[in-house]
């Protein structure tokens, strides 16, 4: 850990600049000239996480925690990326920047810059809990937070994982006494490591789409999975029965999916909370499980941060933000093109 | 309460029929005999009155929940349905001491509704600090209002018929009617055998389908009778012993609204039951189904609204003659029974719908094309020798509606749907161009519609709302004006409670013209043209 600003401390604001500012590009520090999460291509970016409103092709240099370097290579190529370790301070112009744990999925961070004393973190995206699979979130003080809020509600309210993974296994097992086979939708990249993690081996075989193998493989080098296997043109559908799969989301209502009849379906999603959100993905069970702070945990996070000042960026961030400031923070609202969990409900086409 | 909520959850969490269907049958199987009644009475829209308004639960559930007013009002905006608001954000604080039956809730909430406001909160605080939370939706959708779960009465009678062996017809002939589930045992409504007291029940309604094929499929034209398809309500008119009940195709008894109809009481036979359309007759001429739609909502009608709106039965069908059941007649005979009663109630307030004559299949599409002028949507295919069946049957009745009137109109403002829509924005309101007065060119919104487009096309507008709104009034925002949308609807009149001075009738979204600018679409003036005098 790094950085033990006191709080208290008046935030001195640059006459010119905030430290942290959102552009049409970005959020961009002006002071060292770089960007974090950059959604058009720019010089330098330093990247929370993996998932691809975050991570964006085309940037020159990119610079995140060592557990993302290969999960981005994978989606963006051979792209220049130095990986550097949570806490490691790396200074531009300065500017301290370093990388703390955002429990949201594997190698996602939050970047901690300090500029004269005076703290912004942005989040990227984040939760609280431990999901077994991440290094887990850590508080960082700071002066000024920027916070997302996809789910920033006081209708969400998650359940202890252990008791969702409970319900998961038990709807497997209970397909399994119906000779139907499972078909769980998970976004590739956190969502469907984190259920491979808990789901109970005892109970069958574990099969995957590709987009979930190949990214599995990637991130089996950093924490132990249970073994899956790939579904490929060989695989027969009886070899499936009473098994469970793992497909994205994208796989939903496909021809590949079709072909495993009998099955049930199911998705694990935060919207799952939402009795519309499940009817609409027309699936037959919906699991409440994000990657994302549900209220209390976002009200929590804040809390621990000690900011003042604060930023939300995605999700509910009118209602969100118009809350802080009934209990007193400095709160606003910033635009940016993060889509928080929109990607695991459905792939909006225009 | 327990098993109630479970099959709730099982109903909710299946798109498929046949499981829907086993879940019910389970639940009749082996739920109690009054926990049954209260079941079908809840999904056949026989509810109690709701014992605490909305802006109560809404306070009580926020004060609950710890949180403000306004962040409770703007979760619901989002969430879409109150009781899974409140159930979502209040705590679960401690258990229950004993599970109590669906039936002691329900008796709670009649008696509930007599008590005082402070009462109330107790109570409804208490309950919901110990429901686990599907128990504490399902508690509190009994409080608001209907369960949207895909249950159709029919699919309930199905399920009934499974468990108890009873032919769904005959069932769905127990089931209707005005029984009060706190005072019906079981066995009185669903098991045993009644003939008398049943004087106010009427038959299911016969269904038409829309016409699938050409008209030549049907056959030869002998075969058929043609008539005009009335807009008005579709309703059951009965005399019986000495009364006169009104049943419309809603299930609902609506005999207290239409008062015009004792008065010529005694000129109908006891044991006769018509089936045909409520119409607003203005004048000796059809009115709109905007001048109906002011009788509809009003339990009490005062003299003036009879004056000026009066009704009258367009009989189309005799399903009792005599005290006798016709419905397995042939149309034809029933028609001509129709005829002679209708001719010895001799009064304008029951007239018939009268046959269209036709040689060939291409005379009726002439009149069809004509239909707006008579005032009717389209028109009715009979078959002279079906029955009268139950329920949407398809091959003896067909309706043949015209094509709706269109128009292309502007989306300016969007609100999100509710149920399974309540995350997109879904509820659209349009606009036409006109000149204001300084010779400009505006818009000005004319109709609202929500259906009508793939859930892919819904998605699509949503992500256009979402980034292009211009300002937020609540749950509505008003956006860009740039998607340009072909709007259907069955019938215009001048209305003076519409900005536009046009109401229209059930419109909808025909397609999406994204071959359109905004200024391609339509003007007040061509929607106003289209107006039949």
């Amino acid at each position: 850990m790094t950085g033990d600003t006191k709080l208290g401390f008046n935030i001195k604001t640059n006459k010119d600049q905030p430290l942290l500012v959102f552009n049409e590009r970005g959020i961009y520090c002006p002071q060292a000239d770089l960007y974090i999460d950059a959604w058009k291509p720019v010089n330098r970016c330093i990247i929370t996480h993996g998932h691809s409103d975050h991570s964006k092709f085309g940037h020159k240099y990119y610079l995140t925690h060592h557990f993302n370097v290969p999960i981005i290579r994978h989606r963006l190529g051979n792209i220049a990326v130095k990986g550097i370790e949570w806490g490691e301070v790396f200074t531009v112009n300065g500017v301290q920047f370093s990388l703390h744990p955002a429990g949201h999925v594997i190698g996602s961070s939050q970047v901690r810059v300090e500029y004269k004393g005076e703290v912004w973190v942005f989040t990227g995206d984040y939760k609280l809990q431990d999901d077994g699979v991440c290094q887990p979130w850590e508080p960082v003080k700071c002066h000024a937070l920027i916070t997302e809020c996809t789910f920033g509600l006081p209708a969400f309210n998650w359940r202890p994982q252990q008791e969702v993974m409970q319900d998961i296994n038990s709807w497997w097992a209970d397909n399994k006494t119906e000779e139907k086979t499972s078909v769980i939708f998970a976004y590739s990249l956190g969502k469907a490591q984190r259920i491979l993690k808990h789901l109970n081996v005892d109970q069958g075989k574990i099969y995957t789409h590709g987009a979930i193998e190949k990214m599995t493989e990637v991130l089996r080098s950093i924490v132990d999975f249970p073994p899956t296997e790939l579904i490929t043109r060989d695989t027969k559908k009886q070899d499936l029965l009473g098994n469970i799969v793992i497909a994205p989301p994208s796989a939903h209502g496909s021809s590949w999916i079709r072909k495993m009849v009998p099955f049930e379906t199911a998705s694990a999603s935060g919207w799952m909370a939402f009795r519309g959100a499940r009817r609409r993905r027309a699936v037959d069970r919906g699991f409440v499980l994000s990657d994302h702070c549900d209220w209390q945990a976002l009200l929590k996070a804040i809390k621990s941060s000690g900011a003042e000042k604060v930023i939300c960026t995605h999700g509910y961030t009118d209602i969100f933000s118009k809350y802080l400031r009934s209990i007193g923070l400095d709160a606003r609202t910033e635009k940016t093109q993060y889509e928080g969990e929109l990607l695991e409900v459905e792939k909006v086409e225009v | 309460m327990k098993a109630f909520a479970a099959l709730i959850k099982q109903l909710d969490t299946t798109n498929k029929t046949t499981v829907k269907v086993r879940a019910l049958a389970e639940y009749f199987r082996s739920a109690s005999d009054t926990d049954k009644v209260w079941t079908i009475a809840l999904l056949s829209h026989r509810r109690p009155s709701r014992p605490v308004n909305t802006t109560l639960l809404r306070a009580y559930a926020a004060e609950l929940a710890q949180i403000d007013l306004w962040l409770f009002e703007d979760s619901y905006h989002i969430v879409g349905d109150l009781a899974e608001t409140i159930a979502l954000v209040v705590p679960q604080t401690a258990e229950k001491e004993k599970e109590r039956s669906l039936t002691d809730y329900l008796n709670d909430m009649i008696w509930l509704k007599k008590e005082e406001d402070s009462v109330k909160k107790e109570y409804l605080q208490r309950e919901w600090s110990i429901l686990p939370y599907y128990e504490r939706f399902v508690f509190t959708k009994l409080l608001t209002g209907g369960f949207r779960i895909g249950v159709s009465q029919k699919l309930m009678t199905r399920s009934l018929s499974m468990a108890t062996e009873i032919e769904e017809d005959i069932l769905a002939y127990k089931l209707m009617g005005n029984w009060k589930p706190q005072s019906i045992s079981f066995q009185e409504l669903v098991l045993d055998e009644r003939s008398g007291d049943q004087d106010s029940k009427p038959y299911p309604f016969y269904l038409a389908y829309a016409l699938e094929d050409e008209l030549p499929a049907l056959g030869t034209v002998d075969d058929w009778y043609a008539e005009h398809k009335w807009d008005g309500i579709r309703a059951q008119l009965i005399k019986r012993n000495g009364a006169i009940f009104i049943w419309t195709r809603g299930e609902e008894l609506v005999t207290d609204r239409y008062p015009e109809f004792d008065r010529i009481s005694t000129n109908i036979p006891d044991g006769t039951v018509f089936d045909g359309e409520l119409l607003p007759m203005i004048d000796g001429k059809i009115g709109t189904f905007n001048d109906l739609q002011k009788r509809i909502g009003r339990r009490t009608v005062s003299k003036a609204l009879l004056e000026k709106v009066p009704v009258i039965l367009r009989a189309y069908d005799l399903l009792e003659c005599e005290g006798d059941d016709l419905r397995a007649d042939a149309f034809m005979e029933r028609r001509i029974k129709l005829e002679a009663v209708v001719q010895r109630v001799d009064n304008p307030l029951i007239d018939i719908s009268p046959l269209v004559e036709f040689e060939e299949w291409e005379d009726l599409e002439k009149v069809r094309a004509k239909a707006r002028d008579m005032k009717s949507e389209g028109l009715m295919l009979k078959r002279k020798d079906a029955p009268y069946r139950i329920g949407r049957k398809k091959g003896d009745w067909w309706k043949w509606k015209l094509d709706p009137m269109c128009i292309d109109a502007v989306l300016t403002y969007a609100m999100r749907g509710h149920g399974r829509r309540s995350n997109l924005f879904t509820d659209y309101t349009f606009a036409l161009w006109r000149e204001n007065e300084s010779g400009e060119r505006e818009l000005v919104t004319f109709a609202k519609a929500y259906s009508g487009l793939t859930d892919k096309e819904f998605r699509a507008v949503d992500k256009f709302i979402k980034s292009n709104t211009i300002e937020r009034f609540g749950p509505v925002r008003s956006v860009v004006p740039e998607l340009v949308f072909e709007i259907g609807f069955e019938a215009i009149a001048p209305s003076s409670r519409h900005k536009s001075g046009i109401a229209t009738r059930f419109p909808r979204i025909l397609r999406w013209r994204q071959d359109k600018k905004i200024e391609e679409a339509n003007t007040l003036d061509d929607l106003k043209a289209m107006i039949i005098e």
